[in-house]
Protein backbone atom coordinates (compact mmCIF):
# COMPACT_ATOMS: atom_id res chain seq x y z
CA UNK A 1 0.00 0.00 0.00
CA UNK A 2 1.09 3.78 -1.13
CA UNK A 3 2.43 5.42 2.28
CA UNK A 4 -0.37 7.63 3.57
CA UNK A 5 1.63 10.99 3.18
CA UNK A 6 1.96 10.82 -0.56
CA UNK A 7 -1.51 11.04 -1.47
CA UNK A 8 -1.91 14.83 1.21
CA UNK A 9 1.25 15.75 -1.68
CA UNK A 10 -1.01 14.57 -4.93
CA UNK A 11 -4.49 15.90 -3.53
CA UNK A 12 -2.60 19.76 -3.00
CA UNK A 13 -1.85 19.41 -6.73
CA UNK A 14 -5.09 17.89 -7.59
CA UNK A 15 -6.94 21.03 -5.49
CA UNK A 16 -4.59 23.33 -6.77
CA UNK A 17 -4.79 22.38 -10.53
CA UNK A 18 -9.00 22.31 -10.01
CA UNK A 19 -9.02 26.26 -8.97
CA UNK A 20 -6.32 27.30 -11.61
CA UNK A 21 -8.57 24.60 -14.27
CA UNK A 22 -12.09 26.68 -13.25
CA UNK A 23 -10.52 30.25 -12.80
CA UNK A 24 -7.98 30.30 -15.93
CA UNK A 25 -8.94 27.73 -18.30
CA UNK A 26 -12.92 28.41 -19.59
CA UNK A 27 -11.71 31.55 -21.46
CA UNK A 28 -8.38 30.05 -22.97
CA UNK A 29 -10.57 27.45 -24.70
CA UNK A 30 -13.17 29.60 -25.07
CA UNK A 31 -10.90 32.43 -27.28
CA UNK A 32 -8.86 29.56 -29.59
CA UNK A 33 -11.28 26.75 -29.81
CA UNK A 34 -14.67 28.21 -30.33
CA UNK A 35 -14.64 31.78 -30.84
CA UNK A 36 -11.62 32.30 -33.26
CA UNK A 37 -12.52 29.44 -35.32
CA UNK A 38 -16.46 30.71 -35.71
CA UNK A 39 -15.23 34.39 -36.56
CA UNK A 40 -17.03 35.88 -33.56
CA UNK A 41 -14.23 37.78 -32.31
CA UNK A 42 -10.72 38.21 -35.06
CA UNK A 43 -7.94 36.18 -34.96
CA UNK A 44 -4.98 37.88 -32.78
CA UNK A 45 -2.11 38.12 -35.12
CA UNK A 46 0.56 35.84 -34.90
CA UNK A 47 3.09 38.89 -34.12
CA UNK A 48 0.75 40.01 -31.31
CA UNK A 49 0.29 36.57 -29.53
CA UNK A 50 4.26 36.10 -29.98
CA UNK A 51 5.13 39.24 -27.74
CA UNK A 52 2.21 38.39 -25.31
CA UNK A 53 4.11 35.19 -24.82
CA UNK A 54 7.34 36.35 -24.42
CA UNK A 55 6.93 38.70 -21.66
CA UNK A 56 7.87 37.16 -18.40
CA UNK A 57 4.41 37.69 -16.59
CA UNK A 58 2.92 35.59 -19.87
CA UNK A 59 5.16 32.58 -19.49
CA UNK A 60 4.65 32.57 -15.39
CA UNK A 61 0.51 32.26 -16.12
CA UNK A 62 1.34 30.00 -18.81
CA UNK A 63 3.47 27.71 -17.06
CA UNK A 64 1.06 27.44 -14.20
CA UNK A 65 -1.97 27.10 -16.48
CA UNK A 66 -0.33 24.08 -18.15
CA UNK A 67 1.27 22.39 -15.64
CA UNK A 68 -1.12 22.02 -12.25
CA UNK A 69 -4.47 21.35 -14.69
CA UNK A 70 -2.31 18.17 -15.31
CA UNK A 71 -2.30 16.99 -12.17
CA UNK A 72 -5.74 18.04 -11.36
CA UNK A 73 -6.37 15.99 -14.23
CA UNK A 74 -4.20 12.84 -13.50
CA UNK A 75 -5.76 12.84 -9.98
CA UNK A 76 -9.61 13.18 -11.13
CA UNK A 77 -8.75 10.53 -14.07
CA UNK A 78 -7.31 8.07 -11.94
CA UNK A 79 -9.86 7.90 -9.28
CA UNK A 80 -12.45 7.68 -12.53
CA UNK A 81 -10.42 4.93 -13.25
CA UNK A 82 -10.66 2.80 -10.48
CA UNK A 83 -14.46 3.55 -9.42
CA UNK A 84 -16.07 3.88 -13.05
CA UNK A 85 -14.34 0.80 -14.71
CA UNK A 86 -13.14 -1.37 -11.39
CA UNK A 87 -9.80 -2.04 -12.71
CA UNK A 88 -8.40 -1.89 -9.21
CA UNK A 89 -5.64 -4.90 -10.57
CA UNK A 90 -4.15 -2.19 -12.81
CA UNK A 91 -4.02 -0.04 -9.65
CA UNK A 92 -0.22 0.88 -10.54
CA UNK A 93 -0.27 0.88 -14.30
CA UNK A 94 -3.16 3.67 -14.03
CA UNK A 95 -0.82 5.41 -12.04
CA UNK A 96 2.14 5.60 -13.73
CA UNK A 97 -0.27 6.37 -17.10
CA UNK A 98 -1.91 9.53 -14.97
CA UNK A 99 1.10 10.97 -13.36
CA UNK A 100 3.41 10.10 -16.32
CA UNK A 101 1.32 11.99 -18.62
CA UNK A 102 1.13 14.88 -16.20
CA UNK A 103 4.65 15.08 -15.73
CA UNK A 104 5.51 15.12 -19.66
CA UNK A 105 2.61 17.77 -20.43
CA UNK A 106 4.20 19.79 -17.70
CA UNK A 107 7.88 19.52 -18.99
CA UNK A 108 6.43 20.00 -22.86
CA UNK A 109 5.18 23.35 -21.63
CA UNK A 110 8.55 24.84 -19.96
CA UNK A 111 10.80 23.55 -22.65
CA UNK A 112 7.84 25.62 -25.27
CA UNK A 113 7.72 28.93 -22.97
CA UNK A 114 11.83 28.37 -22.30
CA UNK A 115 12.35 28.52 -26.23
CA UNK A 116 9.50 30.72 -27.45
CA UNK B 1 -3.06 0.62 8.86
CA UNK B 2 -5.62 -0.75 6.87
CA UNK B 3 -9.24 -1.54 8.27
CA UNK B 4 -10.22 -5.00 7.14
CA UNK B 5 -13.40 -6.28 6.45
CA UNK B 6 -14.64 -7.32 9.52
CA UNK B 7 -18.38 -8.39 8.57
CA UNK B 8 -17.42 -12.20 8.85
CA UNK B 9 -18.41 -14.87 6.26
CA UNK B 10 -21.71 -15.93 6.98
CA UNK B 11 -23.08 -18.63 4.41
CA UNK B 12 -26.46 -17.51 4.74
CA UNK B 13 -25.87 -13.95 4.22
CA UNK B 14 -26.66 -12.18 0.96
CA UNK B 15 -24.47 -9.74 -0.42
CA UNK B 16 -25.46 -7.92 -3.89
CA UNK B 17 -22.80 -7.59 -6.26
CA UNK B 18 -22.04 -3.88 -7.40
CA UNK B 19 -22.74 -3.79 -10.92
CA UNK B 20 -19.55 -2.23 -13.19
CA UNK B 21 -22.31 0.02 -14.09
CA UNK B 22 -22.96 1.39 -11.17
CA UNK B 23 -22.87 5.10 -12.44
CA UNK B 24 -25.90 4.87 -14.43
CA UNK B 25 -28.21 3.68 -11.42
CA UNK B 26 -29.31 7.23 -10.48
CA UNK B 27 -28.71 10.32 -12.54
CA UNK B 28 -27.07 11.85 -9.60
CA UNK B 29 -24.11 9.24 -9.94
CA UNK B 30 -23.94 9.77 -13.26
CA UNK B 31 -23.67 13.32 -12.41
CA UNK B 32 -21.00 12.94 -10.37
CA UNK B 33 -19.07 10.43 -13.08
CA UNK B 34 -19.87 13.85 -15.34
CA UNK B 35 -17.90 15.89 -13.13
CA UNK B 36 -14.97 13.78 -12.64
CA UNK B 37 -14.76 13.45 -16.74
CA UNK B 38 -14.52 17.20 -16.86
CA UNK B 39 -11.24 16.96 -15.85
CA UNK B 40 -10.44 15.15 -19.24
CA UNK B 41 -11.84 18.84 -20.78
CA UNK B 42 -8.75 20.38 -18.90
CA UNK B 43 -6.40 18.00 -19.76
CA UNK B 44 -7.70 18.53 -23.41
CA UNK B 45 -7.62 22.45 -22.99
CA UNK B 46 -4.61 22.11 -22.09
CA UNK B 47 -3.13 19.87 -24.96
CA UNK B 48 -4.63 22.58 -27.25
CA UNK B 49 -2.38 25.41 -25.23
CA UNK B 50 0.38 23.50 -25.79
CA UNK B 51 -0.24 23.17 -29.40
CA UNK B 52 -0.61 26.88 -30.11
CA UNK B 53 2.25 27.38 -28.07
CA UNK B 54 4.27 25.08 -30.43
CA UNK B 55 2.88 26.94 -33.61
CA UNK B 56 4.23 30.12 -31.98
CA UNK B 57 7.67 28.56 -31.55
CA UNK B 58 7.58 27.63 -35.07
CA UNK B 59 6.79 30.30 -36.75
CA UNK B 60 3.51 32.60 -38.57
CA UNK B 61 2.98 29.27 -40.92
CA UNK B 62 2.64 26.71 -37.96
CA UNK B 63 0.49 29.49 -36.74
CA UNK B 64 -1.44 29.82 -39.25
CA UNK B 65 -1.91 26.14 -39.74
CA UNK B 66 -2.98 25.94 -36.04
CA UNK B 67 -5.72 28.12 -36.61
CA UNK B 68 -6.52 26.61 -39.60
CA UNK B 69 -7.03 22.91 -37.57
CA UNK B 70 -9.05 24.30 -35.03
CA UNK B 71 -11.55 25.53 -37.42
CA UNK B 72 -12.22 21.76 -38.56
CA UNK B 73 -15.78 20.89 -38.03
CA UNK B 74 -15.02 17.95 -35.73
CA UNK B 75 -12.18 20.01 -33.65
CA UNK B 76 -14.98 22.23 -33.41
CA UNK B 77 -17.39 20.42 -32.24
CA UNK B 78 -14.91 18.14 -29.92
CA UNK B 79 -13.62 22.33 -28.33
CA UNK B 80 -17.75 23.13 -27.90
CA UNK B 81 -18.23 19.76 -26.14
CA UNK B 82 -15.08 20.27 -23.72
CA UNK B 83 -15.87 24.04 -22.87
CA UNK B 84 -19.36 23.14 -21.86
CA UNK B 85 -17.64 20.52 -19.48
CA UNK B 86 -15.27 23.03 -18.56
CA UNK B 87 -18.49 25.28 -17.33
CA UNK B 88 -19.37 22.54 -15.12
CA UNK B 89 -15.89 21.93 -13.77
CA UNK B 90 -15.76 25.57 -12.71
CA UNK B 91 -19.66 25.52 -11.10
CA UNK B 92 -18.98 22.05 -9.23
CA UNK B 93 -15.72 23.41 -8.34
CA UNK B 94 -17.05 26.92 -6.64
CA UNK B 95 -19.77 25.30 -5.31
CA UNK B 96 -17.80 22.88 -3.78
CA UNK B 97 -15.11 24.67 -2.35
CA UNK B 98 -16.85 26.11 0.60
CA UNK B 99 -17.66 22.83 1.73
CA UNK B 100 -14.04 21.94 2.03
CA UNK B 101 -12.94 24.96 3.37
CA UNK B 102 -15.97 26.26 5.96
CA UNK B 103 -15.54 30.15 6.32
CA UNK B 104 -16.30 31.25 10.12
CA UNK B 105 -16.59 34.83 11.36
CA UNK B 106 -17.31 35.73 14.71
CA UNK B 107 -17.62 32.06 15.44
CA UNK B 108 -20.78 31.91 13.05
CA UNK B 109 -20.29 29.97 9.86
CA UNK B 110 -20.67 32.07 6.89
CA UNK B 111 -23.54 30.95 4.43
CA UNK B 112 -22.05 28.91 1.39
CA UNK B 113 -23.27 30.90 -1.76
CA UNK B 114 -22.01 34.24 0.30
CA UNK B 115 -18.37 31.89 0.30
CA UNK B 116 -18.71 31.01 -3.19
CA UNK B 117 -19.80 33.97 -4.63
CA UNK B 118 -15.99 36.13 -4.57
CA UNK B 119 -15.28 33.06 -6.91
CA UNK B 120 -17.15 34.00 -9.52
CA UNK B 121 -16.35 37.64 -9.57
CA UNK B 122 -12.59 36.40 -9.38
CA UNK B 123 -13.32 34.32 -12.83
CA UNK B 124 -15.18 37.39 -14.62
CA UNK B 125 -12.50 39.27 -13.68
CA UNK B 126 -9.64 36.86 -14.56
CA UNK B 127 -11.54 35.95 -18.06
CA UNK B 128 -11.83 39.49 -19.12
CA UNK B 129 -8.47 39.96 -17.75
CA UNK B 130 -7.38 37.51 -20.33
CA UNK B 131 -9.47 37.94 -23.32
CA UNK B 132 -8.45 42.00 -22.83
CA UNK B 133 -4.64 41.04 -23.12
CA UNK B 134 -5.18 38.54 -26.37
CA UNK B 135 -7.37 40.86 -28.29
CA UNK B 136 -5.46 44.34 -27.56
CA UNK B 137 -4.38 45.99 -30.46
CA UNK B 138 -1.03 46.85 -29.90
CA UNK C 1 -62.37 5.09 -4.02
CA UNK C 2 -60.38 3.04 -1.86
CA UNK C 3 -57.46 4.64 -0.65
CA UNK C 4 -54.48 2.32 -0.72
CA UNK C 5 -50.73 2.29 -1.40
CA UNK C 6 -48.57 -0.85 -2.97
CA UNK C 7 -45.58 -1.89 -1.16
CA UNK C 8 -43.10 -4.00 -3.01
CA UNK C 9 -40.80 -5.55 -0.49
CA UNK C 10 -37.65 -7.51 -0.54
CA UNK C 11 -38.07 -10.89 0.91
CA UNK C 12 -35.00 -13.06 1.91
CA UNK C 13 -34.85 -15.91 3.58
CA UNK C 14 -31.55 -17.27 4.50
CA UNK C 15 -32.85 -20.66 5.12
CA UNK C 16 -34.42 -21.19 1.54
CA UNK C 17 -33.28 -18.47 -0.68
CA UNK C 18 -30.85 -18.24 -3.14
CA UNK C 19 -31.20 -14.42 -3.54
CA UNK C 20 -33.80 -11.95 -2.28
CA UNK C 21 -37.29 -11.55 -4.76
CA UNK C 22 -39.82 -8.72 -4.12
CA UNK C 23 -43.31 -9.57 -2.77
CA UNK C 24 -46.09 -7.34 -2.74
CA UNK C 25 -48.49 -5.87 -0.24
CA UNK C 26 -51.30 -3.81 -0.59
CA UNK C 27 -51.76 -1.22 2.83
CA UNK C 28 -54.56 1.84 2.96
CA UNK C 29 -53.11 4.59 1.93
CA UNK C 30 -53.44 6.62 5.43
CA UNK C 31 -51.52 10.09 4.78
CA UNK C 32 -50.44 10.19 8.68
CA UNK C 33 -48.66 7.18 7.94
CA UNK C 34 -45.21 6.73 7.24
CA UNK C 35 -43.44 3.87 5.99
CA UNK C 36 -42.57 1.83 9.09
CA UNK C 37 -46.49 1.88 9.61
CA UNK C 38 -47.51 0.44 6.67
CA UNK C 39 -44.81 -2.25 7.70
CA UNK C 40 -46.19 -2.85 10.94
CA UNK C 41 -49.46 -3.42 9.35
CA UNK C 42 -48.39 -5.76 7.06
CA UNK C 43 -46.67 -7.29 10.01
CA UNK C 44 -49.56 -7.47 12.27
CA UNK C 45 -52.63 -8.33 10.05
CA UNK C 46 -50.92 -10.12 6.95
CA UNK C 47 -47.55 -11.60 7.48
CA UNK C 48 -45.86 -11.87 11.01
CA UNK C 49 -42.67 -13.28 9.43
CA UNK C 50 -41.37 -10.14 7.66
CA UNK C 51 -38.31 -8.87 9.30
CA UNK C 52 -37.13 -5.50 9.98
CA UNK C 53 -35.47 -3.25 12.25
CA UNK C 54 -36.99 -0.13 13.91
CA UNK C 55 -37.26 1.03 17.86
CA UNK C 56 -37.62 4.70 18.55
CA UNK C 57 -40.44 5.52 15.62
CA UNK C 58 -39.11 8.78 15.78
CA UNK C 59 -35.84 9.57 13.81
CA UNK C 60 -33.56 9.12 16.90
CA UNK C 61 -32.09 6.03 17.10
CA UNK C 62 -31.52 5.13 13.63
CA UNK C 63 -32.00 1.64 13.53
CA UNK C 64 -34.96 1.48 10.45
CA UNK C 65 -32.87 3.09 7.58
CA UNK C 66 -34.09 1.05 4.24
CA UNK C 67 -33.90 2.02 0.76
CA UNK C 68 -37.38 3.34 -0.52
CA UNK C 69 -37.95 3.76 -4.30
CA UNK C 70 -33.96 3.25 -4.25
CA UNK C 71 -33.35 6.15 -1.49
CA UNK C 72 -32.09 5.54 1.45
CA UNK C 73 -34.45 6.69 4.37
CA UNK C 74 -35.18 6.44 7.57
CA UNK C 75 -38.85 4.68 7.43
CA UNK C 76 -39.78 6.33 10.62
CA UNK C 77 -39.62 9.53 8.67
CA UNK C 78 -40.53 8.69 5.32
CA UNK C 79 -44.97 9.70 4.59
CA UNK C 80 -46.83 7.65 2.27
CA UNK C 81 -48.18 10.56 1.20
CA UNK C 82 -44.60 11.65 -0.78
CA UNK C 83 -45.44 8.53 -2.57
CA UNK C 84 -49.24 9.99 -3.34
CA UNK C 85 -52.43 7.41 -3.87
CA UNK C 86 -52.11 4.36 -5.21
CA UNK C 87 -48.45 4.69 -5.78
CA UNK C 88 -46.29 1.62 -5.97
CA UNK C 89 -43.09 1.96 -3.38
CA UNK C 90 -40.19 -0.68 -2.88
CA UNK C 91 -38.55 -0.72 0.06
CA UNK C 92 -35.33 -2.63 0.17
CA UNK C 93 -32.84 -3.26 2.74
CA UNK C 94 -30.00 -0.81 2.84
CA UNK C 95 -27.51 -0.89 0.26
CA UNK C 96 -23.80 -2.43 0.02
CA UNK C 97 -24.68 -4.66 3.34
CA UNK C 98 -24.85 -8.01 3.42
CA UNK C 99 -28.57 -9.12 4.08
CA UNK C 100 -29.65 -10.85 7.12
CA UNK C 101 -33.11 -11.38 6.36
CA UNK C 102 -35.35 -9.64 4.44
CA UNK C 103 -34.64 -6.31 5.24
CA UNK C 104 -32.04 -6.85 8.01
CA UNK C 105 -28.76 -5.57 7.52
CA UNK C 106 -25.50 -6.54 8.66
CA UNK C 107 -23.87 -4.40 10.81
CA UNK C 108 -20.52 -5.57 12.37
CA UNK C 109 -18.37 -3.99 9.59
CA UNK C 110 -19.38 -1.18 10.05
CA UNK C 111 -19.14 -1.21 14.01
CA UNK C 112 -15.53 -2.35 13.73
CA UNK C 113 -15.21 0.83 11.37
CA UNK C 114 -17.10 2.88 13.79
CA UNK C 115 -14.62 2.22 16.54
CA UNK C 116 -11.33 1.96 14.43
CA UNK C 117 -11.62 5.58 14.18
CA UNK C 118 -11.43 6.17 18.18
CA UNK C 119 -14.15 8.38 18.46
CA UNK C 120 -13.96 9.31 21.97
CA UNK C 121 -11.76 11.40 23.76
CA UNK C 122 -8.29 11.32 23.94
CA UNK C 123 -6.04 13.24 26.44
CA UNK C 124 -2.64 12.58 26.80
CA UNK C 125 -2.64 14.21 30.44
CA UNK C 126 -5.98 12.94 31.96
CA UNK C 127 -6.27 16.01 34.94
CA UNK C 128 -7.46 14.39 38.54
CA UNK C 129 -11.39 14.56 39.42
CA UNK C 130 -10.50 17.22 41.63
CA UNK C 131 -9.33 19.94 38.69
CA UNK C 132 -13.04 19.92 37.64
CA UNK C 133 -14.62 19.93 34.50
CA UNK C 134 -13.84 20.84 30.56
CA UNK C 135 -14.86 24.09 30.30
CA UNK C 136 -16.17 24.76 26.57
CA UNK C 137 -17.30 28.21 24.77
CA UNK C 138 -20.54 27.85 22.80
CA UNK C 139 -18.42 28.97 20.06
CA UNK C 140 -15.96 25.54 20.75
CA UNK C 141 -18.74 23.90 21.03
CA UNK C 142 -20.42 25.35 17.83
CA UNK C 143 -17.23 23.94 16.03
CA UNK C 144 -17.96 20.44 15.99
CA UNK C 145 -21.70 20.27 16.57
CA UNK C 146 -22.64 19.70 13.25
CA UNK C 147 -20.80 16.49 13.35
CA UNK C 148 -21.69 14.93 16.79
CA UNK C 149 -25.28 14.77 15.54
CA UNK C 150 -25.04 11.30 14.09
CA UNK C 151 -27.39 8.60 14.76
CA UNK C 152 -25.26 5.94 13.31
CA UNK C 153 -28.09 5.07 10.92
CA UNK C 154 -25.76 4.30 7.91
CA UNK C 155 -28.38 5.91 5.51
CA UNK C 156 -24.46 7.72 4.02
CA UNK C 157 -22.82 4.42 3.63
CA UNK C 158 -26.05 3.40 1.33
CA UNK C 159 -25.54 6.18 -0.16
CA UNK C 160 -22.00 5.84 -0.97
CA UNK C 161 -20.52 4.17 -4.31
CA UNK C 162 -17.17 3.96 -2.61
CA UNK C 163 -18.63 1.81 0.44
CA UNK C 164 -20.00 -0.79 -2.36
CA UNK C 165 -16.91 -0.34 -4.54
CA UNK C 166 -14.08 -0.93 -1.38
CA UNK C 167 -15.46 -2.76 0.74
CA UNK C 168 -12.46 -1.48 3.49
CA UNK C 169 -13.10 2.22 3.36
CA UNK C 170 -13.75 3.48 6.74
CA UNK C 171 -16.78 5.88 5.13
CA UNK C 172 -18.95 8.45 6.22
CA UNK C 173 -20.53 8.62 9.04
CA UNK C 174 -16.96 7.08 11.13
CA UNK C 175 -14.65 9.90 8.94
CA UNK C 176 -16.95 12.43 10.29
CA UNK C 177 -17.15 11.11 13.61
CA UNK C 178 -13.04 11.24 13.50
CA UNK C 179 -13.28 14.89 12.76
CA UNK C 180 -15.85 15.93 15.29
CA UNK C 181 -13.46 14.54 18.07
CA UNK C 182 -10.85 16.07 16.10
CA UNK C 183 -12.58 19.33 16.19
CA UNK C 184 -13.19 19.42 19.66
CA UNK C 185 -10.96 21.26 21.97
CA UNK C 186 -10.85 19.03 24.79
CA UNK C 187 -9.41 16.25 22.40
CA UNK C 188 -5.84 15.47 21.99
CA UNK C 189 -6.22 12.79 19.96
CA UNK C 190 -6.06 14.22 16.41
CA UNK C 191 -2.49 13.39 15.69
CA UNK C 192 -2.93 9.79 16.76
CA UNK C 193 -6.29 9.42 14.58
CA UNK C 194 -4.45 11.16 10.98
CA UNK C 195 -2.27 7.70 11.63
CA UNK C 196 -5.73 5.95 11.21
CA UNK C 197 -6.68 7.47 8.74
CA UNK C 198 -4.86 9.43 5.98
CA UNK C 199 -4.67 6.12 4.37
CA UNK C 200 -5.92 5.42 1.10
CA UNK C 201 -8.98 3.68 2.83
CA UNK C 202 -9.74 6.06 5.03
CA UNK C 203 -10.20 9.96 3.91
CA UNK C 204 -8.07 9.73 0.51
CA UNK C 205 -10.22 7.03 -0.44
CA UNK C 206 -13.30 9.40 -0.57
CA UNK C 207 -14.05 11.62 -3.94
CA UNK C 208 -16.15 13.73 -2.80
CA UNK C 209 -19.65 12.17 -4.41
CA UNK C 210 -21.20 14.33 -1.62
CA UNK C 211 -24.32 11.70 -2.11
CA UNK C 212 -23.89 11.01 1.76
CA UNK C 213 -24.22 14.58 2.84
CA UNK C 214 -27.32 14.45 0.92
CA UNK C 215 -29.12 11.64 2.21
CA UNK C 216 -28.13 11.96 6.01
CA UNK C 217 -31.37 12.99 8.12
CA UNK C 218 -29.19 14.32 10.53
CA UNK C 219 -27.50 17.10 8.30
CA UNK C 220 -24.40 15.95 9.68
CA UNK C 221 -22.86 16.89 6.42
CA UNK C 222 -19.98 13.94 6.48
CA UNK C 223 -18.44 15.09 2.92
CA UNK C 224 -17.64 18.14 4.43
CA UNK C 225 -16.05 17.04 7.19
CA UNK C 226 -14.36 14.69 5.20
CA UNK C 227 -12.49 17.14 2.73
CA UNK C 228 -11.78 19.39 5.62
CA UNK C 229 -9.88 16.39 6.65
CA UNK C 230 -8.17 16.22 3.62
CA UNK C 231 -7.29 19.58 4.13
CA UNK C 232 -5.89 18.93 7.30
CA UNK C 233 -3.75 15.82 6.35
CA UNK C 234 -2.14 17.35 3.34
CA UNK C 235 -1.06 20.70 5.30
CA UNK C 236 0.19 18.32 7.81
CA UNK C 237 2.38 16.50 5.00
CA UNK C 238 3.38 19.81 3.98
CA UNK C 239 4.76 20.26 7.30
CA UNK C 240 6.02 16.57 7.84
CA UNK C 241 8.12 17.49 4.97
CA UNK C 242 9.42 20.93 6.04
CA UNK C 243 10.30 19.58 9.35
CA UNK C 244 11.13 15.67 8.90
CA UNK C 245 10.83 15.29 12.61
CA UNK C 246 7.51 15.63 12.83
CA UNK C 247 6.88 13.25 10.03
CA UNK C 248 8.69 10.72 12.03
CA UNK C 249 6.52 10.29 14.74
CA UNK C 250 3.52 10.49 12.95
CA UNK C 251 5.04 6.71 11.11
CA UNK C 252 5.79 5.65 14.04
CA UNK C 253 1.77 5.95 14.90
CA UNK C 254 0.69 4.67 11.65
CA UNK C 255 1.55 0.82 12.15
CA UNK C 256 1.51 0.93 15.73
S1 LIG D 1 -23.75 10.66 9.21
FE1 LIG D 1 -25.97 10.93 8.93
S2 LIG D 1 -26.53 9.33 7.44
FE2 LIG D 1 -24.52 8.79 8.25
S3 LIG D 1 -24.94 7.38 9.94
FE3 LIG D 1 -24.78 9.46 10.83
S4 LIG D 1 -26.88 10.24 10.89
FE4 LIG D 1 -26.87 8.46 9.50
S1 LIG E 1 -37.30 3.93 14.28
FE1 LIG E 1 -35.71 5.02 15.33
S2 LIG E 1 -34.91 6.25 13.70
FE2 LIG E 1 -36.63 5.32 12.78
Amino acid sequence: MSKPSNEGFFWLLFSAGGVVAAVFIPVLLFLFGVAFPLGWLPQPSYEHLLTLARSPLARIFLFVVCSLPLFHWAHRFRFTLYDGLQVKHLNEAIFVLCYGGALVGTLLSGYLLLKI
Amino acid sequence: MSVQPSTEFHPRWYRAPVSTYWWMGSWRYSLFILRELTSVAVAWSVVVTLLLLRSLLKGPDAYAHFTHRMQAPWMLALNIIAFCFLLLHTITWFNLAPRAMPVRVGGKRVPEFLVAAPNYVLWVVASAAIAWFVLRKS
Amino acid sequence: MAEKIVLEIARYAPEKDEKPSFQSFEVPFRKEWVVLDALNHIKDKVDGSLTYRWSCRMGVCGSCGMMVNGEPKLTCATFLSSYGNGATVRVEPLRYFPVIRDLVTALSDFLVKLQSVKPWLIRKDEPPLSAGEFLQTPEQLDIYKQFSMCINCTLCYAACPVVGLEPTFVGPAALALAQRYNMDNRDQGAEERLGLLAHPEGIWGCTFVGECTRVCPKHVDPAGAIQQYKLKAALEWVKGFILPRGSEDQSKEVRP
